[in-house]
């Protein structure tokens, strides 16, 4: 099952290699890994999205747990949440193609940050399922390049992750 | 007071009453050495190899409780002591490594000696620093000495840029008393709701099993765990890192457990209904195969480390806590109730274990022309009256050690059981025998083992440390054979140690006493003889059988119920 980890860290030198080490020695996967700084300059929020059992998940947070760097973290698909990621596309927009692009980027909520006589670069923030429904919608001939920024969540309610 | 980073990098030792340090100086830690050549407070040991100042570092802190501290320089001098660490690491012994790094601007630039120590030190330390400043290293100290020694033990690094330890570059010294870390706080009381759980489990057992492993040692708890074991009347089973904290020769203790565990230990694991694990982490040495583990059991698990419990088995009734206080706890839960385990049941669960102890396993069959090696561990207990510090090099005689000589004390038994690294077992006699100045030490070890760090025999020299040596000899890798004999064919691939060295000449040469002994009648007077050498260190090369195997064994995916004896007893 695939899983949203939030991570409060120490923001440090080495830090994010201490996690994704912790990844790679353990055979964990890693589907995306995202990490800035929070309002407070020294924590950082790191999210990861894995996949695994129940038993490897569990693992995977007490090994988390368990680097001295890591202040705290939380399962979000444990709870209701929001999940985002941005994605920025250059796609061919050429002829009558350029219009239902256009409508597309409309439909999707989606900016368009750059054109050229042949190509539009399109913004768009939403889940991985809304992301990938835009590529599948502007098609697989159309798209010239991807750049995705991996996931990143916040718990629904009051309950913050908080250290 | 104002000091230079190597001026207080000693201090900040004293402060944390370091006595000992093991090391071995180079570039990168020349200011420190000055510093340390300055200073009365604390003393240093020079090894002849970085990886030696971690075993014996590791070895001193099993034998005493304290914190082992290394002293060695970047590049090599790191990557050297990696070994070690790994050592430390696996079976979660306090130790605080400092690495001297290149100067901080030179960092990254491939500079001579350089690496990337806290890289490669990272998935081998429970935690690692490069000190940023010269005004940050007493703190890092500080929480370099509390994380090792506090939760679940274990290494860590601080690596230091020769820059922040030069001579007359100072900061004021204030030495921090308390530490603070809000990402770091190791559990301590276990839950309440779940030792009432997991009591209520243990007093409705009929067919109870206590399994303690390194973690009652570790956590020094080795009277809770008897107070809770004699109280309870149930068997106890106590894995290779475990030895010691219960007695073994109490009738209580039915012997080690696992790979080359007893047969009533490992048929009693296999038919328990409650499995009582203190400080243990289900190693796979431990559970063999583990769909076969413990097929009946309800599983309560006492762990420090939230990481060990549902790790590789999975447990009913987890309590994470310090295992010394989950222990008192349960306890006087247990003494505050009437319920008890109905006597009938426990009895006739002894009986059964009775019946597996009557097999006998261990015995061996006696030779009156070659040496058996468990013989030699036999009189090794009996010439040491059982009460010698005992190291081990990894192998069969690592495994004999653990089956022949009885523990009856902690922290006596000291080896490379998670690792599995030969040449641990002399370095770490060092360690321990300048931590015990007082008692006797002894490393078990093979011919092959030996070879790996046998040139601290002259630091054992230097710093006048009389350790026995008693080499198995039997001029194989003998558990390399033993595989190679029984899954391979009888291919023995480079498992023979061929062009062996005169041990008697090279102890000898080192200014120690050899001794060679090739009769078993002479094994016992020889041990006599030797151990009456109080202050000399003694090589004793006991040419031994070349075909004995360690027995019992569970082999590669089988079960604790599909024990391999030793074929003389098979018929038993």
């Amino acid at each position: 099952m695939r899983h949203v980890i939030s991570i409060l860290m120490e923001n440090e030198s080495g830090a994010l290699s201490r996690v994704a080490g912790l990844f790679s020695a353990r055979g964990y996967n890693i589907e995306s890994l995202t990490v800035a700084p929070t309002d407070d300059p020294t924590l950082s929020r790191m999210t990861i999205v894995t996949t695994g059992t129940d038993r490897v998940v569990e693992q995977i947070i007490k090994q988390l747990n368990k680097l001295v760097s890591v202040a705290k973290l939380t399962d979000l698909t444990e709870v209701p949440f929001i999940e985002r990621e941005i994605m920025l596309v250059k796609v061919r927009a050429v002829d009558s193609g350029r219009e239902e692009i256009k409508r597309l980027c409309d439909i999707f909520r989606g900016k368009i940050l750059d054109v050229t006589d042949v190509s539009y670069v399109v913004e768009l923030t939403g889940d991985d399922h809304k992301l990938r429904a835009f590529l599948d919608a502007v098609g697989v001939d159309n798209v010239i390049e991807v750049a995705r920024s991996g996931a990143t969540g916040i718990a629904r309610g009051d309950k913050s992750l908080k250290v | 007071m104002e000091l230079s980073g190597g001026e207080l990098l000693m201090e900040a030792l004293k402060e944390e009453e370091v006595e000992l340090i093991f090391g071995y100086p180079g570039g990168a830690v020349l200011h420190i050495y000055d510093a340390l050549y300055q200073q009365n407070s604390v003393k240093h040991i020079l090894v002849r190899h970085e990886q030696s100042a971690t075993h014996a570092a590791d070895g001193y802190a099993r034998a005493t409780g304290k914190p082992g501290v290394v002293l060695v320089t970047s590049g090599p001098g790191a990557t050297n002591a990696v070994t070690g660490i790994a050592t430390a690491f696996m079976d979660s012994v306090p130790m605080v490594v400092i690495s001297g790094q290149v100067q901080s601007r030179f960092i990254g630039s491939d500079a001579f000696q350089e690496v990337d120590c806290v890289g490669i030190t990272r998935p081998c330390v429970k935690h690692n620093f490069l000190v940023d400043s010269l005004e940050n290293m007493a703190d890092t100290i500080k929480q370099a000495f509390h994380v090792a020694t506090t939760g679940r033990p274990g290494p860590v690094v601080i690596d230091i840029p020769k820059d922040f330890t030069t001579p007359g570059v100072t900061v004021p010294f204030n030495y921090p008393k308390t530490v603070e870390m809000r990402s770091y706080s190791p559990p301590t009381q276990g839950h309440p709701g779940q030792i009432r759980k997991a009591v209520d489990l243990i007093l409705s057992a009929k067919q109870p099993m206590i399994y303690s492993g390194g973690g009652v040692v570790l956590g020094n708890a080795s009277e809770q765990l008897r107070a809770f074991t004699r109280e309870l009347g149930y068997p106890i089973t106590q894995t290779l890192m475990g030895l010691g904290a219960y007695p073994a020769s109490d009738k209580q203790n039915i012997g080690m457990l696992g790979m080359h565990g007893t047969y009533e230990a490992n048929m009693g694991m296999h038919e328990c209904d409650v499995l009582i694990a203190i400080g243990a982490r289900f190693d796979d040495r431990v559970t063999g195969e583990v769909a076969s583990f413990c097929p009946n059991a309800k599983i309560v698990h006492v762990d420090i480390d939230p990481a060990s419990i549902s790790k590789n088995v999975t447990v009913d009734v987890p309590i994470v806590g310090d295992v010394g206080l989950v222990l008192d706890a349960m306890l006087e839960q247990i003494k505050a109730t009437e319920k008890r385990a109905d006597p009938a049941d426990i009895a006739n669960w002894w009986s059964k274990i009775k019946a597996w102890q009557a097999n006998k396993c261990l015995d061996f069959e006696l030779s009156d022309t070659l040496i058996k090696p468990q013989a030699v561990v036999e009189a090794l207990w009996r010439v040491t009256k059982g009460e010698a510090y005992i190291t081990s090099d990894v192998g069969q005689h690592q495994m004999w050690a653990a089956q022949y000589y009885g523990f009856d004390e902690p922290n006596r038994w000291i080896n490379s059981g998670g690792l599995g690294t030969m040449g641990f077992g002399l370095p770490a006699a060092l360690g321990v025998a300048l931590g015990k100045p007082d008692d006797v030490v002894a490393c078990i070890t093979g011919e092959a083992s030996i070879q790996m760090c046998i040139q601290e025999l002259s630091t054992c020299l230097q710093y006048n440390t009389p350790i026995k040596i008693i080499n198995l000899n039997n001029r194989y890798m003998g558990m390399v054979r033993q595989w190679q004999e029984f899954s391979y064919e009888k291919r023995y691939s480079h498992s023979y140690m061929d062009a062996l060295p005169d041990f008697v000449k090279l102890a000898e040469s080192y200014g120690h006493v050899g001794m060679n002994i090739e009769n078993p009648a002479d094994v016992e007077g020889a041990l006599e003889e030797a151990f009456a050498l109080k202050d000399r260190l003694v090589f004793m090369n006991f040419v031994t059988d070349q075909s004995e195997n360690v027995y019992p064994m569970i082999e590669a995916g089988k079960g604790h119920h599909e024990m391999r004896l030793n074929p003389a007893r098979e018929l038993a």
